[in-house]
């Protein structure tokens, strides 16, 4: 029986309970439901289809599901949905950059969509830059980043507004091997440090075993725990081929 | 509430920084009410008379009589550009940027109708500046005058633009559905003929003219800029855009909108 204090803890990070969704009569999501606290990695593991991307959709409240409850660090995205979003740190699977604007630019655009200070923008921005080592590349246009650094860009910007949940869907599609590596460690550190982060994936090796997991399929989550304890002597690609493997 | 000015001024100033980029837009917003004017009003110049209608008070030259057309035709073809945008941005991702914002939707989307309509009525007042050179020119004070009726008519055009921009679900889809916007509208409104003309050849065409909003943004611009208000084309302006302000807000809500099928 989880105490007051850990509930409380809990309650600032980000929770869903029997969320389901249908497009018409196919159903995406089932019922599903989970917890995230502060200053933890949760990955979010499923094949292709799974639901993921709804499910990123609705925490980011770009559809709005009939069924289900959704907190944002303590906030009801239904209820309270400004407040909420307001907590929430999107990095999307797909860009969302501006690429004939400056990244200063494109960074300034985003911490006003978020209602942060004129004044206090110019200094945010830096901090943002600073430890994602870009700071040198603000004046540049995002069309002449690489894929990686305009990776960075984004996740920089997804902090800008100092969010409590920090939600990523699939940020290291597209990305070589070094800059994968070095975004994942990146937000394994920021958990570490406190935020509460949703992860979505279906890349295994992204996963720590300290990490917590969720495994979506076909709209329901199969597992959920410790991936170290869940994968247990088997390797988590294989462990989780096995559990979301359709059966011929 | 410096928040909700602090997004505004943002989503502006995106707008006006994206038109600059795009000189090629502007370029064409200019060169096509120009070749109207330049071509198509010379060669209809003679062909086409024109009684005294009000708010004029003597017999013009038909360049006279179709400036204010030409007005609105910016005004719609940007009010298009800027629904072509929106579709562009939900392609390209940035629109997921907008929507995320936690400022309400509806303060959102009338910020991005307020950035278009700037840059229509900046246009518009480049097109009037060098219609003025090929000697068309209004009342001194009608420049003035026209700025409200424009700031309507560009509000309302671009709601248009808005409601589209949620039910058009591809960039590719998106040429077919000008097609039945931009050509009906702007033909059958009073831009190019006045409606009794219209009448003159078929008398439901008139009716359809005067049913069309676009022809009532032509005759509120077209009586400002003589310093007279047409009540009439102002009611039917303001409640034309006071539905499409509704559609669009309905079309981008997330739970029973459009939005639903595709972001």
């Amino acid at each position: 029986m989880p105490d007051a204090q850990s509930l409380e803890e809990t309650r600032q990070g980000l929770i869903v309970r029997d969320l389901s969704f249908h497009y018409g009569p196919k159903t995406a999501l089932d019922a599903v439901s989970f917890d995230v606290a502060p200053g933890t990695f949760c990955a979010l593991l499923g094949p292709n289809g799974a639901g993921k991307s709804t499910l990123v959709s609705l925490l980011t409240r770009l559809l709005v599901a009939p069924e289900g409850v959704i907190s944002v660090a303590g906030h009801n995205l239904l209820q309270s949905p400004g407040k909420a979003l307001g907590d929430l740190g999107v990095v999307f699977q797909q860009p969302t950059l501006d690429l004939g604007l400056t990244v200063r630019q494109n960074m300034a655009y985003f911490a006003a969509l978020h209602g942060v200070s004129r004044r206090a923008v110019p200094a945010r921005i830096d901090a943002a830059l600073d430890r994602l080592g870009m700071r040198d590349r603000a004046g540049e246009k995002v069309r002449a980043l690489n894929g990686g650094h305009r990776r960075r860009m984004e996740l920089a910007r997804a902090l800008l507004h100092d969010p409590k949940v920090l939600l990523l869907d699939e940020p290291t599609v597209g990305l070589d091997a070094a800059a994968r590596q070095s975004i994942t460690d990146h937000v394994h550190d920021l958990a570490q440090q406190g935020l509460c982060v949703l992860w979505a994936t279906h890349l295994t090796d992204e996963v720590r075993d300290t990490d917590q997991l969720l495994v979506l399929h076909q709209g329901q989550i199969l597992a959920r725990g410790q991936a170290g304890e869940l994968r247990s002597a088997d390797t988590l690609s294989n462990w989780f081929l096995s559990q979301t493997e359709v059966p011929a | 509430m410096s928040g909700f000015w602090g997004v505004a001024r943002a989503i502006i100033g995106r707008e006006f920084l994206r038109f600059i980029h795009q000189r090629g837009r502007f370029l064409a917003a200019l060169v096509r009410p120009m070749v109207w004017l330049s071509i198509f009003a010379a060669g209809f110049r003679a062909t086409l008379g024109l009684s005294i209608i009000p708010p004029y008070q003597t017999y013009i030259t038909y360049e006279t009589y179709i400036v204010p057309g030409l007005c609105a035709m910016v005004l719609l073809f940007n009010g298009m550009q800027s629904s072509l945008s929106l579709v562009y941005d939900r392609e390209m991702g940035s629109m997921r940027l907008l929507l995320t914002s936690s400022f309400p939707r509806w303060w959102l989307l009338f910020c991005r109708l307020m950035g278009s309509t700037a840059i229509s009525i900046l246009q518009v007042y480049t097109f009037l500046a060098l219609a003025a050179l090929f000697g068309i020119v209004l009342p001194l004070p009608g420049y003035v005058a026209v700025l409200p009726g424009l700031v309507l008519g560009g509000l309302m055009l671009g709601a248009l633009g808005l409601v589209l921009s949620s039910f058009i679900k591809q960039l590719e889809n998106f040429a077919g559905v000008m097609n039945f916007v931009i050509f009906p509208m702007f033909f059958l409104s009073s831009a190019l003929y006045p409606l009794w003309k219209m009448a003159e050849s078929s008398p439901l065409l008139r009716d359809i003219c005067a049913l069309n909003p676009f022809t009532h943004v032509v005759e509120l611009i077209r009586f400002l800029m003589y310093l007279q208000i047409n009540w009439g084309a102002l009611l039917w302006v303001l409640a034309s855009t006071a539905v499409l302000c509704l559609i669009a807000v309905w079309g981008y809500d997330p739970a029973r909108g459009l939005m639903k099928r595709k972001t």
